[in-house]
């Protein structure tokens, strides 16, 4: 009996040890509970983002990942009929709490679109626009030097070096879309929201984008929505996966595209019905 | 799995793996099979089948890895999907070992028809039975991913090593008997190895189908049979 007994002691591959965690929570969310009018959209969310680490959300359409990424720099606000409720914490802080000025909270917590929508004004200025309404900067070199600093960071100095007071809205979907990413950390933010940043740009410019959260990752702190799983397992370090507003399952993209352990993760990215 | 794809060609893709792992698994069950009557019977014909047959395997052997490059790169499966497809891969390499050895057994049947039948040679079919009925059964357990089918034969394996053991010994005690005994004796020692070789390459695919089917790799120490390794001639006791 001995040997029936070892030979089921098997062991999980991404199984952790004993060994401390790497990581600090950077955004947590406990209870969290979203209604749009009388449909209940999101259902009792728990969950921790990662600091410096990329975190995917994916599932269905409807699921509700695009709902909590917007309860993340409470976008939802402005939607009339939505009501949140739970704990939402930036930092250990409360991000609902009556004290906090939304408009500071969208500085650290920024958000890049599913379509590009840069400014219809100069590639300039649709970077020195936040900083200016933040008070960032005060005087035309600091503000230059914040516009250099972006578009590195974004992959797109040398692309539009010697044309910044150029329109952007003249630039490649791609170009357009690293603009936008531009735009969100040249105000500094802590945390970037992306909601299906690549759903509208070719693989190449895809890969650009890609390529380029895995660099911001160092510095920021990363919540992608994506509705292509390859991405998802291409650029974030976590996996949630959302359906019918359920939050299913949080893990190590790994494990959750090789083993996940809820049927209906399984059924969801490989393709079946769950 | 529960459930189709709902892209129903990539269901066809998997089920063709299947068949060709399916017909691979009945074809080397049958090479084993005739290797070993053909070393109980003394037949050079059916010994030679084997060896011309094997070819067949290698095909298919083949045949799955392009299927499963195709899978792989155009599908890009993800987690059972993705176990399944590199599980094909692996099972189709323990199989065309398998069927190499089988394929060595029947070349030294015709070599051991050169020489007098020794008592021995009994013993390889009872080992060629077992052997055959743990491949038959983790064939069967893949086709119905059944892991506790699967450890079982990954278990029974040391009752193999032991036959493989106890005929190690016997061997020695003919070649000391009468040195004519070599020749034949060696044979029966390498046919015999080759069968416990099967063996292991059968407990391969049980893990196989444990990762497959569990996500898990089968990470305990498998029991394993004295296989004659530490075995001598004329080794003095020490004195108790």
């Amino acid at each position: 009996m001995e040997m029936a007994r070892t030979m089921t002691e098997t062991k999980a591959v991404g199984a952790s040890s004993t060994e401390a965690p790497k990581f600090k929570i950077k955004m947590s969310g406990r209870g969290v509970n979203v209604h749009y009018g009388a449909k209940h959209a999101l259902k009792t969310v728990d969950i921790d983002i990662r600091e410096n680490q990329v975190t995917a959300f994916i599932g269905p359409s409807g699921c509700g990942k695009s709902t909590f990424l917007r309860c993340l720099n409470r976008m939802n606000d402005t939607i009339d009929a939505c009501k949140v409720s739970g704990d939402l914490k930036l930092d250990k802080q409360d991000i609902y709490d009556k004290s906090i000025d939304v408009v500071q909270l969208r500085a650290r917590v920024g958000m890049v679109f599913q379509k590009a929508n840069p400014f219809p004004k100069s590639i300039y200025e649709n970077i020195v626009y936040g900083p200016k309404i933040h008070g960032l900067a005060t005087g035309k070199q600091e503000l230059d030097e914040i516009v250099e600093k972006s578009l590195r960071g974004a992959g797109l100095w040398n692309e539009v070096k010697d044309r910044l007071l150029d329109s952007g809205t003249g630039l490649s979907g791609g170009q357009q879309q690293r603009l936008c990413i531009a735009r969100a950390i040249a105000v500094s933010p802590e945390v970037i929201l992306m909601d299906e940043p690549c759903s509208a740009l070719d693989p190449i410019a895809t890969a650009h984008v890609e390529e380029l959260i895995d660099e911001l990752k160092s510095k920021y702190t990363i919540v992608i929505v994506t509705h292509n799983m390859q991405q998802a397992a291409r650029v974030s370090q976590r996996t949630a996966f959302f359906h019918l507003g359920v939050l299913v399952e949080e893990d190590d993209t790994a494990n959750i595209f090789t083993n996940p352990r809820d049927e209906r993760t399984q059924g969801y990215i490989t393709g079946r019905y769950g | 799995m529960p459930n189709d794809h709902i892209v129903k060609s990539f269901d066809e893709e998997l089920k063709r793996l299947s068949n060709l792992l399916a017909r691979m698994g009945g074809l080397v069950e049958a090479q084993i099979a005739t290797s070993i009557q053909a070393v109980a019977q003394r037949d050079g014909d059916l010994a030679t089948s084997v060896i011309t047959a094997d070819s067949r395997v290698d095909e298919l052997e083949r045949d799955i890895d392009d299927q499963v490059l195709r899978v792989m790169a155009l599908r890009q499966p993800v987690a059972t999907d993705l176990r399944f497809a590199l599980g094909a891969l692996r099972i189709a390499a323990d199989l065309e070992r398998a069927a190499d050895y089988a394929k060595n057994v029947a070349k030294r049947a015709i070599a051991l028809n050169q020489v007098a039948p020794l008592r021995p040679v009994h013993a390889i079919p009872r080992m060629g039975a077992m052997v055959r009925e743990m491949l038959k059964d983790v064939l069967d357990a893949f086709a119905a991913r059944d892991v506790a089918k699967a450890v079982a034969v990954w278990n029974r394996d040391e009752e193999l090593d032991e036959m493989y053991g106890s005929l190690f010994r016997e061997l020695l005690t003919y070649m000391m008997e009468d040195p004519r005994n070599i020749t034949g004796s060696t044979h029966l020692l390498f046919i015999a190895k080759n069968i416990e070789r099967i063996g292991d390459h059968t407990t391969n695919i049980a893990e196989t189908i444990h990762f497959l089917v569990t996500g898990v790799p089968l990470r305990a120490e498998r029991p394993k049979g004295d296989g004659g390794n530490f075995a001598v001639v004329g080794a003095s006791k020490p004195a108790e």
